[in-house]
């Protein structure tokens, strides 16, 4: 079945090519026809068919170079062997190549990768996707650091790359005796800077440990104002001719205007997207629409001012993302992450191809010393950098940077499109052909050979990897627990510390961006309640007792309940009727509910067990399993007072999740010890005083399902059967939200 | 403070043996004690409960405990203090420092373990050495003791499903039958193995003397 896809695709592919230089050639006399028809004197019979290329071109080849690009990467996956040598990026850039020269040997014109093409609609999505998923606490902590390499790292990176540059072309025989200082130095500023597509396409296949991941990217993001101000620094100076020293102060005051307002205008965005998704809640439906325009806009109102786009960018995500989190629904949720996710894909495509593409269309002027120098500098200048800023960072680090470290940060620094978009838009400079091959060509050897040989490397080195954990309660706790008490000592201590202020901070601003009752709820809460439901749809979805997730593994409630608490009545089993009364409430929830979730991070796309497409047998199977771990669960020995169905935490998830309608439960005789031991798993009732609600039912606050026994009060069945998510939102948008689980 | 000069000096090189502060920062703490303590020689829970910022904490209650713990004295007692002095408000916060880059190994791993010591002493209210569950339970709720209101049985809930992740991860294969008696402090450590305690649990104490500067605004 694969070899069918492998063969069929390069030849789908190879039509797609063929259709797209026939369209560029068909584009040329496609007005024709028209004008034809309009002139002839004889009546023409009425054109059944007609041939109109030049009304849809525009978008017809757009959509064929997306289309190709995909089928690329979908081609690429399917032949294993591939895939797991060759970088992706790699193997674009070579179809790219490959492209190009088709279409340069039938003498069309190719498209070129296009700086504003590129800047304005091929770059957003894949920094906006960074940043809005950006790992916050492992960024903030290393803040320091890789500020220091963003901004340290890369003017020395360009002083050094233009500085010994301008030597080399002062060499003798070089014929690069016209090149002059500001040219050479303006060059550095464009090569020297850590490409974040480059590295994200990189990094994201060799699955390195987050705080190596955090620093090279990071850097990428950051240095990104670096670059800006450099640029067009060099380049007006270049213009000018001269350097004076008030320049130089101003470019430093550049600097940080381009940095800082970039932040500012991202922040302005950010909380303007935070609050507007506060009033969503009768609009679920453009929710994802709103998180993606804002950020647009704040990338682009930057860029008016030639601030920093792409820090703009970052910081509108990241803040607005925790709050936009809070209030959106979930299925928004899916739907934001799974276009950002998308929409980077394809912009990552596109550009590794049309870097394949320009490299063969564009001017070149290849010169030797020049280019071969450029590689070995761009090198050694990154070595150098990494190392020596190492050395005063670690000083100031309580985790420091190893050999190993520096040296996968150094070879990690890889160069990209950025650079050579912004290559392309120097104007009026002779050299620039020059300086383009010289960048293309340091691309090609950090992403062919620095990118390629970084797995092994990294292998070699045995460098940390991720740890593919996922975070335990217990730890939650403890992280939470932990800042608590931090707190509380700065606050014995006298002074305020960082943990003061963010509490101050999230307390107050909290109030104003989520929406409710949300606000105040602890963290601790929406993590155990995600937790219990991601849990619940993986019961659901594998139905067998075996896939249960490792957190109940053996222990039972039963395990870890105090012994030998006496309890009044000793109820050797629950009875019979009992039974059956849970197994038709549990029965019946896990066919009916419906129910507004929160937004969840990090949640993988679950079917919806409740969509009509459901196979019938599907439920009848996860009905049949759940049956039989209930009766396991169901038996109760003699002294435990226990829980009838449950380890809790098992069996409460699915049912936690799911709400039920007003089952007038008949009260079952059984009874359970009594209240008094505090974690009696009862079976709780939904208690009569909560107001009914419709059958599609949600519920708001703990809904409970008490069984009493009719005539003992004391004793009260307390399985507790959902706490649903206190979700005191908006209510009941049955109908329009999704309110699915999904 | 002229006649206790020597007095006071000879003490605080006592305690910086002890504790590993720097005789800067065992003078802004002392400071910082004589300020909450309003000039008396003992502090009293009432003195750390009035504390203006801690009234947001939700576990304010744990914490002003500890300081009066005896266990985290390091002397093997157990119990607790009424009111204690700077000898023992000094050994409390000498479980914050952060670890510095000449400590070898062996003085990291034992400054984790008297970190993880210190929290597990918060927990364990009955000094049986174990967290029990209902102890724990008391942990969670604590925790969301100042969110509003919250469901007795959702604080409930959440203990017992991290009692029993701690159950599952550390005794495997537990028959029905058996009875897991609480955490021990062996299965707290475990909880924190992948956490880097040592750099985590620290706040920052001060180097410069806060005396000129305004109180009650001073950063570090």
């Amino acid at each position: 079945m694969s070899q069918l896809w492998s063969s069929s695709g390069p030849r789908l592919t190879g039509f797609l090519c063929v259709l797209l230089v026939v369209s560029a050639h068909a584009s040329r006399d496609a007005g024709d026809p028209h004008h034809q028809n309009s002139s002839t004197t004889h009546r023409k019979a009425f054109p059944v068919l007609s041939f109109n290329y030049d009304h849809v071109k525009t978008p017809f080849e757009i959509s064929l170079w997306i289309l190709l690009a995909l089928l690329m990467k979908l081609g690429f996956h399917i032949i294993p062997r591939v895939s797991s040598i060759v970088l992706e990026s790699c193997l674009l850039i070579v179809v790219g190549l490959l492209i190009g020269g088709i279409i340069k040997a039938i003498k069309q014109t190719a498209p070129v990768l296009d700086s504003k093409l590129f800047f304005l609609y091929l770059l957003p999505p894949i920094i906006l996707d960074a940043g809005y998923f950006l790992p916050i606490r492992p960024f903030t902590e290393n803040m320091g650091t890789i500020l220091v390499f963003a901004v340290v790292g890369t003017l020395w990176n360009a002083a050094f790359i233009g500085g010994m540059m301008y030597g080399v072309c002062q060499i003798e025989g070089a014929q690069l005796g016209h090149v002059d200082l500001l040219s050479c130095l303006l060059f550095g500023a464009i090569i020297s800077a850590v490409d974040p597509v480059a590295v994200l396409a990189v990094f994201e296949e060799i699955h390195i440990n987050e705080l190596l991941y955090i620093l090279v990217f990071g850097e990428s993001l950051l240095n990104d104002a670096v670059t800006v101000v450099l640029y067009h620094l060099f380049e007006e100076f270049s213009h000018a001719g001269i350097v004076t020293v008030g320049d130089a102060f101003l470019g430093v005051v550049c600097f940080f205007v381009v940095s800082l307002g970039g932040v500012m205008v991202g922040t302005i965005y950010g909380i303007l997207g935070a609050f507007t998704s506060r009033f969503t809640s009768h609009t679920r439906v453009i929710e994802p629409l709103f998180v993606f325009l804002y950020s647009y806009m704040a990338y682009l109102s930057a860029e008016v001012f030639h601030l920093s786009g792409i820090m703009s960018l970052i910081a509108c995500g990241v803040t607005m993302r925790p709050y936009v989190e809070a209030n959106i629904s979930h299925k928004s949720y899916t739907t934001i992450k799974y276009f950002l996710k998308m929409w980077s894909s394809v912009s990552e495509t596109l550009i590794f191809i049309f870097l394949g593409v320009s490299t063969v269309a564009g001017p070149h002027a290849w010169n030797w010393t020049f280019v071969i120098f450029t590689v070995i500098l761009c090198l050694v200048s990154r070595v150098l950098g990494v190392m020596g800023l190492t050395y005063i960072i670690n000083k100031f680090r309580i985790v420091k940077l190893t050999k190993k470290d520096q040296f996968i940060v150094a070879y990690g620094g890889l160069r990209g499109a950025i650079a050579f978009s912004l290559g392309f838009l120097l104007t009026n400079n002779e050299m620039k052909n020059m300086f383009l091959t010289a960048i293309i060509t340091v691309i090609f050897f950090t992403v062919f050979v620095q990118g390629m040989t970084i797995r092994p490397l990294v292998e070699l080195l045995a460098v940390k990897k991720k740890e593919e954990s996922k975070t335990s309660i217990n730890e939650e706790i403890h992280t939470q627990f932990l800042d608590h008490l931090l707190t509380g000592i700065e606050d014995i201590c006298g002074h305020y510390g960082h943990h003061h202020w963010k509490d101050k901070y999230d307390a107050y601003v909290k109030r104003w961006l989520i929406v409710g009752e949300r606000s105040t709820e602890p963290q601790l809460i929406s993590f155990y309640n995600k937790m219990e439901m991601k849990q619940a749809m993986m019961l659901v979805e594998s139905g067998s007792a075996a896939k249960l997730p490792t957190l109940m593994s053996a222990a039972t409630l039963q395990n870890i309940q105090q012994k030998g608490v006496p309890s009044r009545r000793a109820i050797p089993s629950i009875s019979k009727s009992r039974e059956e009364e849970i197994r038709k409430i549990l029965r019946a929830n896990l066919q009916k509910t419906r129910q507004k979730l929160y937004s969840y991070r990090r949640h993988d796309l679950v079917m919806d067990p409740f969509e009509d497409n459901v196979s019938e047998i599907r439920f009848r199977r996860q009905r049949a399993e759940m049956e039989k771990r209930m009766s396991h669960y169901l038996t109760v020995p003699a002294n435990r007072q226990e829980t009838p169905s449950v380890r809790k935490v098992c069996f409460e998830p699915e049912n936690k999740v799911y709400t039920y309608d007003d089952s007038e439960s008949p009260r079952g005789r059984a009874a359970q010890p009594s209240p008094r031991l505090p974690d009696a798993i009862s079976l709780l009732s939904k208690s009569p005083q909560r107001p009914n609600q419709t059958s599609a039912l949600r519920a708001k606050g703990s809904t409970e399902l008490r069984a009493k026994a009719p005539d003992e009060q004391e004793e009260q069945d307390q399985v507790k059967l959902s706490r649903c998510f206190s979700d005191p939102g908006p209510n009941e948008e049955e109908e329009e939200d999704g309110s699915f689980l999904s | 403070m002229g006649a206790s000069q020597t007095h006071s000096a000879y003490k605080y090189q006592d305690l910086m043996t002890k504790t590993g502060f720097s005789l800067e920062q065992i003078k802004n703490l002392h400071y910082r004690f004589r300020q909450l303590s309003e000039n008396n020689e003992t502090l009293s829970r009432e003195n750390l409960e009035n504390i203006k910022d801690l009234a947001d904490n939700p576990i304010k209650k744990q914490i002003v405990e500890a300081f009066f713990d005896k266990r985290n004295q390091h002397q093997n007692e157990m119990g607790s203090f009424e009111e204690i002095g700077f000898e023992q408000f000094v050994m409390v916060m000498s479980h914050f420092r952060p670890p510095t880059p000449k400590m070898t190994e062996e003085e990291k791993l034992a400054m984790r373990k008297d970190k993880l010591h210190f929290l597990f002493n918060m927990h364990d209210s009955d000094n049986d050495g174990k967290i029990t569950l209902e102890e724990y339970r008391k942990v969670v709720e604590e925790l969301l003791s100042m969110s509003g209101d919250i469901e007795k049985d959702t604080a409930r809930g959440i203990a017992d499903a991290a009692m029993l992740e701690v159950a599952s991860t550390n005794v495997p294969n537990m028959g029905p039958d058996d009875y897991y008696e609480g955490i021990t402090f062996e299965h707290f450590e475990q909880m924190f193995k992948e956490v880097e305690m040592e750099s985590r649990m620290h706040v920052r104490f001060l180097d410069v003397d806060t005396r000129t500067i305004h109180c009650g605004s001073s950063t570090s």
